[in-house]
């Protein structure tokens, strides 16, 4: 090393030259780059404004069109909103209902993979590229696809979006659990083997109090995310409020005072649990801390 | 700990260590309990008890059979005794006239093979079915007189139907239906009919080999084009769809991303000094991602339509929230130190955040960028499942027809590949493009794993 500086002694001018030769290559690559971006965004652009029923120049001159006909009729009945937010409230209850009846049973069926697929903790250390396969699946499946195909077998309802909530909320919610696994420690669950414990026993005992408060962390997370889903599964016929909101929307003009007041509930709803969630979490997080 | 055991006696320790166990034991005793009532509550509001009588296991049976096979239909016609054979009964699998597949005989008498001995002949007046192990069926559509039937000795097995109007038959090798107006044979294949070509291209039923052969010869284009147009499975409406889907996850991912960014610097403390526009800034990305991406969808479809562009709005306005405050988070969690560094050299305000900023924040810039566009790809599918647009759309038609289960199959294998795909194209392009962020992540959550550790 030493023998290789001192053989070729660098001139400032050389260094100098060397830099700009460096930075100049690396401006041209960013600049390929961001030119290749910016004609990917645009033939994009296109390509959607083209396969698209209206226009994006014609569209974005409408954008308010809707809610401003919503808030309109929905001003001029004012009077009705409060029964309407009543007459909704059990719509809501269902909506939510399906979420956290899916996000418990997503959190055992994902608690139960996440440990089946973790090194150390896995009953069958064999499987465990199964196990995570299964995972995958169940993450990439969006809700609809289930939904849909269980509403033709079980009817129309709460059940199948809850299903169907559930196997996405197991997939993704093991998926996030063995990452927490993996960083749990082994000793415990020595321990307990030594002492003869069964793995039911182990994993309850040894591993689920180490992991227990981040898991309840990620299940509130996912909970937020399930009111979204369940709410959005109701349009496609799955019951709650986004069914209602079909209903209402499929009337018309009419019923825009309904929809306003579907809207309203729907967003109360998400920004209260929004911000109660998070003040859980950080709670979770901090109180463990203390 | 040495400090502690001098000042506390152990009657008080005692004590509180009673406290604690007792304040867990109910702890521990209460959570389940209330989740069994809660669990308990939804069994009946969702009236779990009587979905057992709703389920359609017909609806079951024809789904599961349909996904993995598919049925020929030889037709007599009973007035003018024409046989027709058509895939799955539509128009789009008939064979042409005087052709047909090699198992049915046509002909003065078409004779249809089973298999199995099965064997049914559409005679110039009658219908006779050779049922191995039980005898000959003979039926004899008459017009307004209805369908005359003779059946062997015996008594009639629960798997042969007779009315006056009416003979079905339904075995293990296939199904007959015969009416006044018209004679059925069924004939189940395991496999996805005409998946490659159609009946109508030259190219169906070739092997493989020989397909390779031909496209040597300089056939390449047309079995290409042939495939490409197949009218029963449409690959090429569903390479656009599932392009369609990916788009409105790119557009509406990347859209969002350029949007929030600016906006972040408005809605970071360090950066916007007016509390006042935080507050706003900040009010409206809580707004924007509360009106839930249902919402934006709905009112989006009114002013661009169904379509991709659609899609690729309501993503865009929903994650325009979601990243405005990730980022800005991430902006206030920026070290100064590096920002001071670059100013020390004289830098101006722009080459400031350029040097000092940007790259601070782009590891984390980056990662939810990608980790966004895995998730949206399946958003953009159920979004277009709701306004019309990209493979969403395909499948929600194809269950709505309620008998094309084989494409509701064959659409969820491809939105289900399509996801893992793109999850595993961001996880690597997040490995790449940060790098080291994995190692360092996961450090971190170590140390906040042992901060769980509950004693």
């Amino acid at each position: 090393m030493m023998a290789d500086l001192t053989a070729a002694p660098l001139t400032t001018a050389d260094i100098h030259a060397q830099y700009g030769e460096m930075t100049r290559r690396k401006r041209l690559y960013g600049g390929i780059l961001l030119i290749l971006f910016v004609a990917l965004m645009a033939a994009g652009f296109r390509t959607a404004d083209n396969r698209s029923a209206g226009s994006f120049r014609d569209g974005i001159t409408h954008v308010f069109d809707y809610p401003a006909e919503v808030l309109k009729e929905a001003g001029e009945k004012l009077a009705l909103l409060p029964g309407h937010l009543v007459d909704f409230f059990p719509a809501l209850i269902e909506t939510l209902n399906i979420a956290a009846a899916s996000t418990l049973v997503g959190l055992v069926f994902g608690t139960l993979l996440s440990l089946l697929s973790t090194r150390g903790m896995a009953p069958w250390p064999r499987l465990i590229p199964l196990f995570r396969r299964i995972m995958d699946i169940c993450r990439a499946i969006p809700e609809i696809v289930i939904a849909l195909v269980l509403i033709f077998l079980l009817g129309g309802g709460p059940v199948p979006a809850m299903i169907a909530i559930a196997i996405h909320t197991a997939g993704a919610l093991g998926k996030l659990f063995s990452e927490v696994n993996e960083n749990a420690s082994l000793k415990p669950v020595e321990g307990l083997e030594s002492a003869g414990a069964s793995w039911g026993q182990r994993m309850w005992l040894g591993v689920i109090p180490q992991v227990g408060p981040n898991y309840v962390s990620y299940a509130l997370l996912r909970f937020e995310i399930n009111i979204r889903a369940s709410a959005i599964l109701g349009f496609v016929g799955a019951g709650g409020i986004g069914y209602e909101l079909k209903n209402a929307m499929s009337w018309g003009q009419g019923r825009y005072d309904e929809a306003a007041a579907i809207f309203l509930l729907l967003f109360i709803t998400i920004t209260l649990v929004d911000q109660i969630s998070g003040l859980l979490r950080d709670r979770l997080i901090h109180g463990a801390k203390a | 700990m040495t400090i502690i055991e001098a000042t506390v006696s152990p009657v008080l320790l005692k004590q509180d260590m009673d406290h604690l166990f007792l304040k867990k034991k109910l702890f521990n005793f209460a959570l389940p309990a209330l989740l069994l009532v809660y669990l308990a509550y939804v069994f009946v509001a969702f009236d779990m008890a009587g979905l057992w009588q709703r389920v359609s296991w017909q609806n079951a049976q024809t789904l599961v059979s349909d996904s993995y096979s598919y049925k020929t239909h030889v037709t007599r016609n009973n007035r003018d005794a024409s046989v027709s054979v058509a895939i799955e009964g539509e128009r789009k699998g008939r064979y042409p006239t005087g052709q047909s597949p090699e198992w049915v005989m046509l002909g003065e008498t078409t004779v249809i093979d089973l298999e199995g001995g099965h064997l049914v002949r559409f005679g110039p007046d009658d219908i006779e079915y050779d049922i191995p192990g039980y005898g000959l069926v003979r039926a004899t559509p008459q017009g307004s007189k209805g369908v005359q039937v003779t059946l062997p000795a015996g008594e009639v097995p629960d798997w042969i139907s007779v009315s006056k109007n009416r003979l079905a038959i339904k075995t293990e090798a296939g199904r007959l239906t015969v009416t006044r107006n018209r004679s059925e044979v069924f004939r189940y294949f395991v496999g996805w009919e005409l998946f490659f070509f159609t009946l109508d291209s030259p190219y169906h039923g070739l092997g493989l080999g020989e397909l390779l052969g031909r496209a040597a010869t300089g056939e390449a284009g047309a079995i290409l084009h042939d495939f490409w147009t197949n009218k029963m499975w449409r690959h090429q409406d569903v390479a656009w769809a599932i392009a369609e889907t990916l788009l409105m996850a790119f557009l509406g991912t990347i859209g969002a991303g350029i949007v929030a960014l600016p906006l972040a610097f408005l809605a970071a403390r360090n950066f916007n000094p007016l509390g006042p526009a935080r507050f706003v800034m900040r009010r409206i990305f809580d707004f924007v991602r509360g009106v839930d991406s249902l919402i934006w969808t709905v009112v989006l479809a009114r002013a661009f339509g169904p379509g991709p562009l659609t899609g690729a709005l309501a993503i865009l306005v929903t994650d325009t929230g979601t990243f405005g405050k990730i980022f800005s988070e991430a902006l206030e969690n920026v070290d100064e130190k590096q920002i001071e560094g670059v100013a020390s050299t004289g830098a101006k305000p722009a080459q400031r955040y350029r040097f000092g900023v940007i790259p601070q924040i782009t590891p984390v810039l980056l990662s939810q960028l990608l980790y966004f566009l895995e998730s949206n790809t399946r958003s953009a599918t159920i979004i277009g499942a709701i306004t019309g647009g990209g493979i969403g759309l395909l499948l929600t038609q194809a269950i709505i027809t309620q008998k094309d289960w084989e494409e509701v199959a064959y659409y969820i294998v491809l939105i289900i590949l399509m996801v893992m795909l793109m999850d595993w194209l961001s996880g690597w392009l997040r490995r790449r493009l940060i790098k080291g962020e994995g190692g360092r992540a996961k450090r971190k959550s170590r140390a906040a794993g042992k901060a769980f550790l509950l004693p």
